[in-house]
């Protein structure tokens, strides 16, 4: 599976922060489902360079999605996400708080993510940041 | 000094307290079948009659994160909180607050930095399934206290396999040479064949059921040769996008030493992921 675009390690690192960020806060992810693009554009503007325990006043300056990385977010595409090397225990996780809560049997939407994904074959997307 | 009175290697399935604990129709139909082989690998930690438990896990994304991000920690705190938030939303676990034992975990950092291992440390560290599932599992009291060690099998670049044997070996050495009559269970977790977010989740088994029938054979036999002829970063792909935390399992094997065929072995074939149960006496086997 040859990527449409290289994701270097610092894109994906961005990707991650804002699966992680997300994914602890039981706010953000009720509003990353119902409004994702909405989600996303605030945390880029608000979240995406804060230093992680440190006050605004020192937040990183350089951190930006590209506009491929963006789209993948705000529409909830975690096959994109897989491809563009996004840490798949990070995605999979937040994307379980999202849409678990409509299966109709256990493991639905486990099982239908991972049937999403079946065109990859080994080496998956490098993963490393 | 301290004596090793048992080494126990685990899976962590963090499905474990909601299907043991679950009643009526929510109780999947393998849980009784899984909770008696739970009762019997409970038992033999139970009859090693621990003081302390040293504790090996992988956090996960929890406290640990990619802006600064340790391969080797050791928690060197009074107490310990337990489990997170979205452990709590997927899987149920419940809160926990665990006991430190901080004079052995200062012991094992300036012990372990002196042998050679940059261990970073933590003073204030929320541990997660990674170590709460085998507390649940194997010493659901929760009584005793515990000395966290952390390792990275998640975030690339990681420590080589080998790196993860003699990190184990250190580590008996170390317990071994700690200044007290206690009695130390030394407890890590990993995973066999494993895929999280990939095609291959979820599946009727474990992704790759030929690499868990080895990985169980070199466990049970001590196998660290052949183990580590066959193991590389590269080669834990191929069974699982997840497999890397089979590294935790060859810590393990370092604590338990190269050829100790372990005591107790057990495994059960579920949906997603093999389990599996290794207990080694290094003492023999307690008397009843």
């Amino acid at each position: 599976m040859v990527p449409e675009r290289s994701a270097d390690g610092m894109s994906r690192y961005l990707l991650n922060k804002f699966l992680y960020t997300v994914d602890r806060d039981p706010e953000l992810v009720e509003r990353y489902r119902h409004e994702p693009r909405e989600l996303v554009a605030w945390w880029e503007a608000e979240r995406a360079n804060a230093v992680l325990n440190c006050h605004t006043g020192e937040s990183t300056t350089w951190l930006r999605f590209d506009d491929v990385e963006r789209e993948a977010l705000a529409t909830h595409d975690h096959v994109k996400l897989f491809e563009l090397g996004a840490h798949p225990f990070l995605t999979l996780t937040l994307f379980i708080a999202l849409f678990e809560r409509d299966n109709t049997e256990p493991l639905e939407y486990q099982k239908s993510y991972g049937l999403r994904l079946a065109h990859f074959a080994l080496p998956y997307p490098d993963i490393a940041t | 000094m301290a004596t090793v009175v048992a080494v126990i290697a685990s899976t962590h399935h963090p499905f474990y307290y909601r299907a043991s604990t679950a009643t009526g129709e929510d109780r999947p139909p393998f849980a009784d079948e899984w909770t008696s082989k739970i009762l019997a690998f409970r038992e033999t930690l139970t009859r090693a009659r621990p003081d302390v438990l040293v504790m090996v896990g992988s956090d996960h994304f929890h406290q640990l994160w990619l802006d600064n991000m340790p391969q080797f920690l050791v928690g060197k705190a009074p107490s310990y909180d337990a489990n997170w938030y979205n452990e709590e939303r997927e899987f149920g676990l419940p809160r926990m607050l665990l006991k430190g034992q901080e004079d052995l975990s200062g012991h094992i950092l300036r012990a372990g930095l002196d042998a050679g291992f940059d261990l970073a440390f933590s003073n204030e560290l929320r541990i997660d399934h990674s170590i709460t599932c085998p507390i649940i599992t194997l010493r659901p009291e929760a009584d005793l206290p515990i000395v966290p060690i952390y390792t990275n099998i998640f975030a690339p670049p990681l420590p080589q396999p080998k790196r993860f044997v003699q990190l184990g070996e250190a580590i008996r050495e170390i317990v071994e040479s700690w200044p007290s009559h206690l009695r130390v269970a030394v407890i890590g977790t990993g995973h066999l064949s494993l895929e999280l977010g990939g095609p291959r989740q979820f599946g009727p088994h474990g992704p790759d059921p030929e690499f868990d029938q080895r990985a169980v054979e070199w466990i049970a036999n001590g196998d660290l040769d052949g183990c580590l002829r066959e193991v590389t970063l590269d080669s834990l792909h191929a069974p699982g996008n997840a497999t890397h935390g089979f590294m935790d399992f060859m810590l393990m094997m370092g604590v338990a030493g190269a050829g100790a065929k372990a005591d107790h072995v057990d495994t059960l074939d579920l949906f997603h992921t093999m389990e599996a149960y290794f207990t080694w006496y290094p003492n023999g086997a307690p008397t009843a």
